[in-house]
């Protein structure tokens, strides 16, 4: 019973996939500490990282260091996670609503967290309660949409649609609203600038705080990914091989909330990540979420941390991310659309 | 495996779809359900797929209660075969058919060897191994329904549901997965189809129900359950039965003169 599957040519094609992914994701780390106003070779970069892990002389001097492990190193990081956890996110939520174009925003998770950013911005929370405000908003957003959904009779899926849609516009007014009552000196450049989405001025801590939601969530999805293909089936399909496709629903969206929930609150709204990169990731090895779910990591993060180089590097002033990524990922996905083989 | 299904009541509210239906299919049969549209064809299978709680009633496989029994043993008994429709994701025919595995495996884990040789095995059975590698979306009408039903094999349940399999399929592939389903029968499976055709059901059934207002209106040999004045109380149609040698032929009485 041990005895592992034989492969197939798709088999065959994702490995190879995923072998690529991972070594563009390894370079482009370590390439991207050496993008920067302040220089340091490639290889005292690797000597630096290395000399965390085993005792090796120093041949660096302190401002690299500092500019390697104090600053870049927590924005590589985060970037990464961000990018992996949102094309996940959107992923899983496509296998839940059977649409190629479910986004991580689909049931409310970024409205909810950008309400829950304003308003500590508006109670004047330092950003650490900003962080905290904006997860805890997005996940009890999700949880509204989910127990409103339930109440309705009919096709589950288009209930949750259905409700997500309404508390999400629910929470953009709220949004507004703040903005209006906020002090337009400091706060609400604050709150617009925050919306936007940036990864500058990213802390360890801020890594830190988003790795345990991140992992809660990418793991039980890892390890379901083959599950996850049986919800993109009709209810009575499914629960004729036996699967309980409502318990397995509210485990993937609950996931899926948490890694959405997470990247919005350490780095604000952050778009197209979630929507491109699974479409992307598709092309490459195909819907079935036993290949689709590492390879969407893989790539999620290559593509922000790609972004985020741009966006940190371009220009004098910094562009936020989330400009960025719409710059990049809207004519990216017209590109695809248009294409005259595209099928989705 | 035989399936009875004893006085199965089922309703809507206050709006009853089945009444006091009763029949039986032995192992090996193939029953054709018959009856217009709206008259509870899919509410039936629902009730034995599991889907609907029956009002009241009994559905026993092999004297064993249905609708008592959770979703995975159920599954080890029943597969159901859904009509074609466009999938939402094309995955390739073996992972389509992978995914009639799923009982065997615990939720957190994949498909093994083990299980993708049944895949293989079932591919083989309905004649669709070549198409293995290939893109179920990019399949043909007929093909597809084959690996629905190869789908359905990989589960290795003996009772065989099939949802209106021809309805979307032209002539020559509803033929052909006719006698595929008629020899799934021989091979011991126990099938039941819902079907549009009465023709069909002359042709392949070895039993006929016939649904007319949510009741049983008829069960049994399909020659002799199918009369011209049954299809003119089901459908309000006026048709001719000719004799020939390989059976009764429905023939359909044309205004105006006809052909």
């Amino acid at each position: 019973m041990l005895e592992r599957a034989p492969k197939t040519i798709a088999d065959r094609r994702a490995r190879l996939w995923i072998v690529v992914l991972a070594a563009v994701l390894l370079a482009l780390f370590l390439v991207s500490f050496v993008l920067g106003r302040y220089d340091v070779p490639i290889w005292q970069v690797v000597r630096i990282l290395l000399s965390r892990v085993v005792p090796l002389t120093q041949t660096w001097t302190g401002n690299m260091e500092i500019a390697v492990l104090n600053l870049r190193l927590p924005r590589i990081l985060l970037a990464c996670l961000v990018g992996c956890a949102l094309s996940t996110a959107g992923t899983a939520y496509q296998s839940v609503f059977r649409n190629p174009m479910a986004a991580p925003d689909i049931l409310g998770a970024s409205s909810g967290a950008c309400f829950g950013a304003a308003l500590a911005i508006l109670l004047g929370l330092g950003r650490g309660g900003v962080t905290a405000l904006a997860f805890a908003a997005s996940l009890v957003t999700v949880a509204l949409v989910y127990i409103i959904a339930r109440r309705i009779r009919g096709n589950q899926v288009v209930n949750l649609l259905l409700s997500g849609i309404m508390i999400s516009s629910l929470f953009s007014a709220g949004t507004s609203y703040i903005k209006l009552v906020a002090d337009p000196t400091n706060q609400l450049p604050a709150i617009t600038y925050w919306l936007m989405g940036s990864l500058s001025g990213t802390r360890m801590q801020d890594v830190a705080f988003a790795l345990l939601p991140m992992a809660a969530g990418l793991i039980p999805l890892l390890l379901l990914r083959w599950r996850i293909n049986l919800l993109t089936l009709d209810e009575e399909e499914a629960r004729s091989m036996g699967v309980n496709a409502t318990a397995l629903r509210l485990v993937v969206i609950l996931c899926a909330t948490v890694l959405t929930a997470a990247s919005v609150s350490v780095s604000g709204m952050i778009g197209w990540v979630g929507l491109v990169i699974p479409h992307f990731s598709r092309k490459l090895v195909g819907n079935d979420c036993r290949r689709l779910l590492p390879a969407a990591m893989l790539l999620g993060a290559i593509f922000l941390l790609l972004v985020d180089n741009v966006s940190r590097n371009l220009l004098a002033v910094e562009i936020p991310i989330g400009i960025l990524t719409a710059f990049i990922g809207a004519p990216f996905f017209i590109y695809l659309m248009t294409r005259k083989e595209h099928v989705l | 495996m035989s399936l009875s299904v004893e006085n199965l009541s089922f309703s809507y509210g206050q709006h009853a779809v089945l009444r006091d239906v009763t029949f039986a299919v032995e192992q090996g049969e193939l029953l054709s359900v018959l009856g217009p549209n709206g008259v509870g064809k899919t509410t039936l299978f629902r009730c034995v797929l599991g889907t609907l709680t029956p009002r009241s009633g009994q559905i026993t496989i092999d004297g064993l209660d249905l609708t008592a029994m959770p979703p995975r043993e159920r599954a080890r008994r029943i597969a159901y075969i859904p009509q074609i429709h466009p999938p939402t994701f094309g995955y390739t025919v073996l992972d389509t058919v992978l995914m009639g595995t799923s009982r065997q495996i615990n939720a957190f884990r994949q498909p093994k060897a083990a299980q993708v040789r049944q895949a293989e095995e079932a591919l083989e059975q309905v004649g669709a191994a070549h198409l293995r590698e290939r893109n179920f979306a990019h399949l043909s009408g007929g093909e597809q329904q084959l690996v629905l039903i190869a789908r359905a094999l990989a589960q290795q349940a003996q009772v065989l549901m099939m949802d209106e399999p021809t309805s979307a399929l032209d002539y020559g592939n509803q033929l052909r997965i006719l006698q595929m389903v008629k020899r799934l029968a021989a091979r011991g499976y126990t099938v039941i189809l819902s079907t549009h055709n009465p023709q069909h059901a002359l042709a392949f059934a070895d039993r006929l129900l016939v649904l007319h207002d949510g009741t049983a209106a008829a069960v049994g040999k399909p020659p002799q359950v199918l009369t011209p004045a049954l299809m003119e109380t089901l459908y309000g149609v006026t048709v001719d039965f000719l004799d020939t040698a390989s059976g009764p032929v429905l023939v359909p009485r044309v205004e105006g003169g006809g052909a």
